[in-house]
């Protein structure tokens, strides 16, 4: 959909009926999954495939259309997920402040976003790898330091108990309300990056991906611009990161660990970097590996322990065959169809 | 939102300069090699200057220099009258000037409509905006009779990657136009243009409005002399000689050093 399309002469179709087919069928799926599948797909694997897949969008959105490849994602959301228990209750009484959820899931995802900011600020000035490194740097700070912090991070074992408030009189964590409030912040968070990559910020997001020296010479101050865009992926990676800690009723230092950021690169990779709906697919094929991949190890009569030889063996192919991911393999795959068709006629040879 | 940018109009009351350009003892060192030493040049505003010189002359350090590509080594440059020496690149576009790269240097992944519509926008208001604009938006108009002006309405919705190099060459002097340029510097926009596309260019040129000045750098010295009021030499670095395109032309070591040159 180009941004400056026109309305073009005839009768333009309701947006309702542009949406395809294929994305209604999706959406039948996955608002009638509690009636038809249990509380442990519901649960396990879509209210992580969610969570994951939203942090992983936050990276989408840089990456894909900011050219920014970061690795603090997965620390913000765990930056969140902290200052929720620490403004809001946990099993730790002596440091969680026990404020309403209405003021500290705001604070949570303010002080997130400012970290991120922060950590885009720093990295934004370069370039590629050095912004890989840079950001991967600060995430293995941020893990030694929660570790090793007990007055507010609570060190080596963090905060247990941090769980959703009871609103409306629904337990939030209960499988099937959990999954419909994943659902909903996904559904929100992929809507918003759609809607925002055609909008001038995303727009120019993109302009500065391809040629940050022509946008500086349209009037654009990149480096503001790319700092934002940091800002705007923090949001997105902290409300990940709140779900994701409910999700756990705790949070460690382990969340944001080398391996669960890596994960998040992963994840997006496998996925596919180029449209937001790719996290998604990404976070999917993890969780369903990291699910159900130690079953079928031990089928084999391997360690179950393994499965992270799958995703990497995985992660592997999917790089090798297709450089975007799942959504690579799946435009190849469509536009090889299409080539085989008939230009003109639309029939298969 | 206002079809002509705003932030221009008011700037063009407060300073007021009779010189759109005014560059004073510029010098660029790339290590001990000095690309360009000591410009001294002005241009009116409203003036329409071309810029010859032979390959490593420093035309386009002088630009880079201008636009804030680089900044200058030292010296001064004064944009209509602002002392614009120390300013980012993006603060001077904001103040009427703007430019066209030797290499096109575009947005492969969007389209032509996207890439004109970026270009009004990084001059106007809103650059930050998460709101997508409306259909009847001012600056989608604008977009479409920039687009309409270099000829490229066919494929405004044609990824620039998609684009032949001619066509390439049209959306980066539409991107120049965009906004309420006051100063446009060319950089070689007819290298690579066939003649049917270099006369489209003349006339592009030849078609401004009269308050609009530019500086062009051109190797096509038919092409520089049809749409320059006035012609700088540049040789080494250095402003070499200034005159009316018929002085140049007919200067005894401007032919020496230059035409000769191109005739060999």
């Amino acid at each position: 959909m180009a941004l400056a399309e026109r309305p073009r002469p005839g009768v333009q179709p309701l947006w309702i009926e542009r949406i395809p087919a294929a994305w209604w069928a999706l959406a039948l799926i996955l608002l009638t999954m509690p009636a038809w599948a249990n509380n442990f797909i519901l649960f396990q694997v879509m209210g992580w495939t969610f969570i994951l897949g939203m942090i992983a969008l936050s990276l989408m959105f840089l990456a894909g259309y900011g050219g920014m490849v970061s690795l603090i994602q997965m620390s913000v959301a765990a930056m969140a997920g902290y200052m929720m228990a620490i403004f809001g209750n946990s099993g730790m009484g002596d440091i969680s402040m026990g404020l309403p959820w209405w003021l500290y899931l705001p604070i949570a995802i303010v002080i997130a976003a400012i970290f991120g900011t922060i950590v885009g600020a720093l990295a934004v000035r370069t370039e590629g790898i050095y912004t890989i490194m840079i950001t991967l740097a600060i995430a293995a700070a941020f893990f030694y330091f929660t570790r090793q912090n007990y007055t507010i991070f609570n060190g080596y074992s963090g905060f247990n108990l941090v769980v959703p408030p009871e609103l409306f009189g629904v337990d939030w964590r209960q499988p099937m309300p959990f999954y419909y409030l994943t659902l909903g912040c996904a559904v929100i968070c992929y809507a918003v990056v759609v809607y925002v990559s055609r909008a001038p910020f995303g727009l120019a997001l993109q302009g500065v991906r391809d040629n940050p020296r022509r946008m500086a010479a349209l009037g654009f101050n990149v480096t503001a611009h790319r700092i934002a865009a940091y800002t705007f992926a923090s949001v997105i990676a902290a409300i990940g990161g709140i779900l994701l800690v409910w999700q756990n009723a705790q949070i460690a230092p382990g969340t944001a660990g080398i391996p669960a950021v890596i994960d998040i690169l992963v994840i997006a990779v496998v996925g596919g970097i180029s449209r937001p709906i790719g996290p998604f697919i990404g976070a999917l094929i993890y969780v369903l590996l990291r699910t159900f991949s130690p079953d079928v190890l031990l089928a084999f009569g391997l360690s179950g322990e393994r499965f992270k030889l799958l995703i990497g063996l995985g992660f592997l192919a999917v790089v090798f065959f297709s450089p975007d991911g799942v959504l690579g393999l799946w435009e190849r795959w469509k536009s090889r169809r299409d080539r085989r068709r008939d230009p003109l006629t639309g029939a298969d040879e | 939102m206002t079809l002509v940018e705003d932030s221009s109009a008011d700037r063009l009351g407060s300073v007021s300069s009779g010189n759109a350009l005014e560059l004073r003892g510029v010098t660029k060192m790339f290590g001990a090699l000095a690309a360009i030493s000591d410009i001294t040049l002005t241009v009116a505003s409203g003036e329409r200057r071309a810029v010859l010189g032979s390959n490593g002359a420093g035309k386009t350090t002088l630009f880079n220099c201008v636009t804030g590509d680089f900044l200058p080594t030292s010296g001064t440059i004064r944009l209509f009258g602002e002392d614009v020496s120390r300013f980012p690149a993006y603060e001077r576009i904001r103040r009427g000037l703007r430019r066209t790269y030797q290499i096109s240097l575009l947005f492969n992944g969007l389209t032509v409509a996207d890439n004109v519509y970026l270009a009004c926008r990084g001059v106007s208001r809103g650059r930050f905006s998460f709101l997508r604009p409306r259909e009847n938006d001012a600056l989608l108009t604008r977009a479409d009779e920039l687009i309409e002006a270099v000829h490229l309405s066919p494929w405004r919705d044609t990824a620039v990657a998609n684009l032949s190099y001619g066509q390439q060459r049209q959306l980066e002097i539409a991107l120049a136009l965009a906004g309420a340029p006051r100063i446009i510097l060319f950089d070689e926009p007819a290298a690579g243009l066939s003649p049917t596309e270099r006369s489209e260019l003349v006339a592009i040129l030849n078609g401004l409005p009269g308050h609009i000045g530019y500086i062009i750098i051109e190797h096509d010295m038919d092409v520089a002399l049809r749409v320059a009021e006035s012609v700088t030499m540049m040789h080494n670095g250095l402003v070499f000689k200034e005159g009316t395109p018929e002085e140049i032309e007919n200067d005894q070591e401007v032919q020496e050093l230059y035409l000769g040159d191109g005739h060999e």
